[in-house]
């Protein structure tokens, strides 16, 4: 019996997390004997996907998918799990998999067990770990409907790779005009630049940069390595930041290999927001800010002195890296 | 317009997070309390819609009796009525199916649900409702207006915001920037005294299985030491982060 996954790609090509969820669709069914199934929607690069253990793609082609759109995506998957009779569907746990996986959850009777971590610790009882409370524990969740719907972790799982091509098949499921009811009008997305959701290094500011007129500074450490940049709440509620930078319980999470904290004091409320970033490192000129107990590694200084010094020695690693 | 905001009950976001009953129950102990984040910004926007366009406000929550301080504040906010279905609220499914019918019985136009809760963050609700009832559905959205029978809402995306646009009813995931923080209000005394007469209506819950269980909780585990580093040795910090960490 296949396993169905769910393979997110952008102006045709898969996003990290499309490997990362084949990655734990093989390991599954490397458990269960399963095989591995995905359906990817306007993808350009299908073949892909073997390297990470899909045995067979579901090609979708349709100009009416060309943009992201939670019901008819939704429908998408529900007919590709219908037809290849999947009882366990992987998505990941990005922006947009959360808009449409509770619909596909509705559509396929299926309990939906989001922000997993591992693979299931039981598969009678299905029992699978995910983060609750804000990442500030975890949770066993079990699911008891036949049809199971998991939601994947942003680099919780890794790449593996494996041996093996995917066959390609074509599918044209049947879409409803009532699964474009809700319109997009306008699109307005900063392009060239690393988003939060999608980085590997995220470098945060906080209210000890003084003020917007300081960021140039985050920026260019961002710039040299290839980071997002992001902020603390403060900071976005004073207008120095827009809000889609906020990292936070009410902000974007941020589940990204490394974090720098510059001038973020860690108050309890951030700290739920960056807790599934693997490494941790702080620039704080108080060394009893709260963040220090949570960072991996820490520079007590003056973040107008260290920061502009860490770009130098940085430029100057990349160099010699490169 | 008939708004009904969906209201979680959950700790607040300071709170310490323990479990209890051998890591199988959130320990309650010394917690406080409030309107989940992301509901308050809804419920914030309804309140601007009653005010600026006429509308009525009802609050729904699925809970025991202990969530009524929740549903108070929300009615001394200004919210019109409260509903409390009668139930613990274990299951996203269950929750939903609760609330369809609240929201099928009602014929509101407009549903604002927060796009997730901060305590089990399933982030499921406000899209199975919407699946449920079959109303439009737009999640993370950070601004909405409505203009006769269409509503025009700005939802994030990665790396940006979109505009979308659908007709009535419509059940909105809301999040930060529905309304600004600073808009975000705190009961005042003739708020408090006007929700005490104000109707809070319990219902029985309808029949509906749970799909999923909480069954065990576990906590991060500890620590360790961070490593302090001089500022006048950062290549030692590039080593640590290229070497030890290899995140660099």
């Amino acid at each position: 019996m296949p396993i169905l996954i769910y393979t997110e790609s952008e102006e045709g090509k898969f996003k990290k997390t499309a490997f990362e969820v084949a990655s734990y669709a093989r390991s599954l069914a490397g458990q269960t004997g399963d095989t591995v199934t995905a359906v990817a929607i306007n993808a350009k690069n299908n073949s892909e996907l073997g390297r990470y253990g899909v045995d067979k793609v579901l090609n979708v082609s349709d100009d009416k998918l060309s943009g992201f759109n939670a019901r008819a995506y939704a429908d998408v998957i529900g007919q590709a799990a219908e037809k290849e009779g999947a009882k366990t569907v992987i998505i990941s746990s990005g922006a947009n998999d959360k808009y449409l996986a509770p619909v596909l959850a509705v559509k396929l009777n299926a309990g939906y067990a989001p922000n997993v971590v591992a693979l299931p610790e039981s598969m009678e009882p299905f029992r699978v770990k995910r983060t609750a409370f804000s990442n500030k524990a975890f949770n066993i969740t079990e699911i008891s409907t036949d049809v199971k719907l998991i939601g994947l972790s942003k680099n919780s799982f890794g790449l593996k790779e494996a041996e093996g091509a995917a066959a390609e098949e074509a599918f044209s499921p049947s879409l409803d005009d009532g699964d474009f009811a809700v319109k997009t009008t306008a699109t307005d997305k900063t392009t060239g630049k690393v988003t939060i959701a999608d980085a590997e290094i995220v470098v945060s500011g906080g209210r000890g940069l003084k003020g917007p007129e300081n960021w140039g500074m985050i920026e260019e450490l961002a710039d040299v390595l290839g980071a997002a940049t992001a902020c603390s709440k403060p900071v976005s509620d004073m207008g120095w930041r827009p809000h889609s930078e906020h990292v936070g319980q009410t902000g974007k999470p941020v589940a990204s290999n490394l974090y720098i904290a510059v001038g973020i004091s860690g108050a309890i409320q951030h700290l739920a927001g960056i807790n599934a970033s693997k490494v941790k490192v702080v620039i704080n000129s108080d060394p009893e800010a709260p963040f220090f107990k949570a960072a991996d590694y820490g520079v007590v200084g003056n973040a107008f002195e260290v920061v502009p010094a860490l770009i130098e020695k940085l430029k100057e690693f990349k160099a010699q890296n490169s | 317009m008939k708004i009904l905001v969906c209201i979680s009950h959950v700790p607040d976001t300071t709170s310490k997070i323990n479990f209890a009953e051998d890591d199988t129950k959130f320990d309650t102990n010394g917690v406080q309390f409030v309107i989940n984040p992301n509901d308050e910004f809804g419920l914030t926007r309804a309140m601007w819609f009653k005010e600026k366009q006429g509308a009525t406000v009802t609050v729904v929550n699925v809970g025991g009796s202990e969530t009524e301080p929740t549903l108070r504040k929300a009615l001394a906010i200004g919210a019109d009525e409260a509903i409390r279905v009668n139930a613990e609220a274990t299951d996203g499914f269950f929750v939903a199916k609760q609330l369809a019918r609240v929201a099928e019985e009602g014929s509101y136009d407009l549903i604002i649900a927060g796009r997730e809760s901060i305590d089990y963050n399933g982030g499921m609700v406000p899209g199975m409702l919407a699946s449920l009832t079959g109303a439009n559905f737009v999640n993370t959205c950070i601004g909405l207006e409505v203009e006769g029978n269409e509503a025009t809402a700005t939802r994030e995306i990665d790396g940006g915001k979109e505009t979308v646009k659908c007709t009535l009813p419509v059940i909105i995931g809301g999040q930060k920037g529905l309304v600004e923080e600073s808009d975000l209000r705190i009961p005042n005394m003739r708020g408090i005294m006007m929700a005490r007469k104000k109707q809070l209506t319990v219902l029985e819950p309808a029949e509906a299985q749970n799909q999923t269980a909480a069954v065990k909780f576990e906590k991060p585990a500890p620590k360790g030491e961070v490593k302090l580093v001089s500022p006048d040795n950062l290549d030692e910090l590039i080593r640590l982060l290229h070497d030890e960490a290899k995140v660099i």
